[in-house]
């Protein structure tokens, strides 16, 4: 296992879209363990995708089993993740290991329902929540080249929906 | 290091007073750091970080044309701060209820007193002329518990208060 260096922005690569994965064996196999090592030297990062680390293969891992009291599926490998489904909308803080010293709010959807292969090609799906909810629905905007720059929104402005939704 | 001058501009609001100033700015080969833009009844305050290269007098005739055009205030002072720091807010207080004389005074006040530290602050005032409601929202950091906080404010009994942890992933 190896400790993969993290890209950040303005890296234009992590502007680009990563592909689905179709072979599970050894190379893959040994790029999850190199993700899944690189996420636990990474100070308080709670989920990670391949194309973070250059590698533009659909693959995210999430783990958002820190944080206190919320409801979680613990360290999951989601391969080929694909959102079926979203419910309700709320505003939090994010920020990303390729954007260093930024933090900023980003509206996401409280619930969703995912697809995702495991690292042996398995499909599950997910019912997922709160954190660990947009925890993947950030991961998966990586895979699709983008960055929660791309989706920052005014504090302002969440006061006015508060006042208005 | 770099130096910086932090410039305000206070005035009526208008459509394309930060398109100007900056734009003077630039042409003149000034660099600007961070900048803030807020509106207000009608009025228009900005805070740009200007890096220092000019000296304040030369600045502030550069200005001069758009303090005149927009009817402006001008201030210019030389700062110690630098680019990136922001304290991170750890707290959000939010309250709401029927408008009245006193609110912020009170909920800072009380927050002020468990060694609260305001880091961002905004309220509106909405519904009818007849009945107003206030809300007031504050980011701030604090290093007492949030319990201690609630029970601060727990004496304003015709609001409602709602004292949540901010936290952030990194993702
Ligand atoms: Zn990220």
């Amino acid at each position: 296992m190896a400790v993969l260096p993290i890209l950040t922005y303005p890296d234009p690569r992590l502007q680009r879209v990563a592909e689905p994965v179709i072979d599970f064996g050894q190379n893959f196999q040994t790029l999850v363990d190199d993700l899944l090592a690189t996420l636990r030297v990474s100070a308080h990062g709670v989920g990670m995708a391949a194309t973070q680390v250059g590698v533009l293969q659909r693959l995210v891992i999430v783990d958002v089993s820190s944080k206190a009291n919320i409801k979680h599926h613990g360290l999951q490998v989601l391969v080929n993740p694909e959102i079926l489904d979203w419910q309700g909308f709320a505003s939090g803080r994010e920020g990303c290991l390729s954007v260093p010293d930024y933090i900023g709010t980003v509206i996401r959807a409280k619930k969703i329902q995912l697809k995702a292969q495991d690292r042996h090609g398995q499909w599950r799906e997910y019912a997922m929540e709160g954190y660990e909810a947009r925890a993947v629905q950030h991961e998966i905007d990586h895979l699709d080249g983008k960055l929660f720059l791309d989706r920052l929104v005014s504090k302002k402005r969440d006061l006015m929906l508060r006042q208005f939704i | 290091m770099k130096h910086w001058y932090m410039l305000t501009l206070v005035g009526k609001d208008q459509p394309n007073i930060v398109a100007h100033t900056t734009r003077l700015l630039y042409q003149a080969g000034c660099r600007l750091g961070e900048a803030n833009m807020n509106r207000l009844g009608g009025s228009f305050t900005v805070m740009l970080m200007v890096e220092k290269t000019l000296p304040k007098t030369a600045l502030k005739a550069l200005l001069q044309p758009v303090v005149e055009r927009f009817n402006l205030s001008l201030h210019v002072v030389v700062i110690e701060g630098d680019l990136h720091q922001h304290q991170i807010p750890n707290i959000c207080v939010r309250v709401h209820g029927a408008d009245r004389a006193g609110i912020v005074a009170q909920v800072t006040s009380a927050l002020a007193q468990k060694g609260f530290n305001i880091l961002e602050l905004c309220s509106d005032v909405g519904g009818s002329q007849e009945q107003p409601f206030y809300i007031l929202q504050i980011e701030g950091v604090a290093t007492a518990p949030l319990e201690e906080l609630q029970q601060a404010l727990a004496d304003l009994r015709d609001v409602q208060v709602e004292i949540s942890a901010i936290d952030a992933c990194i993702m």
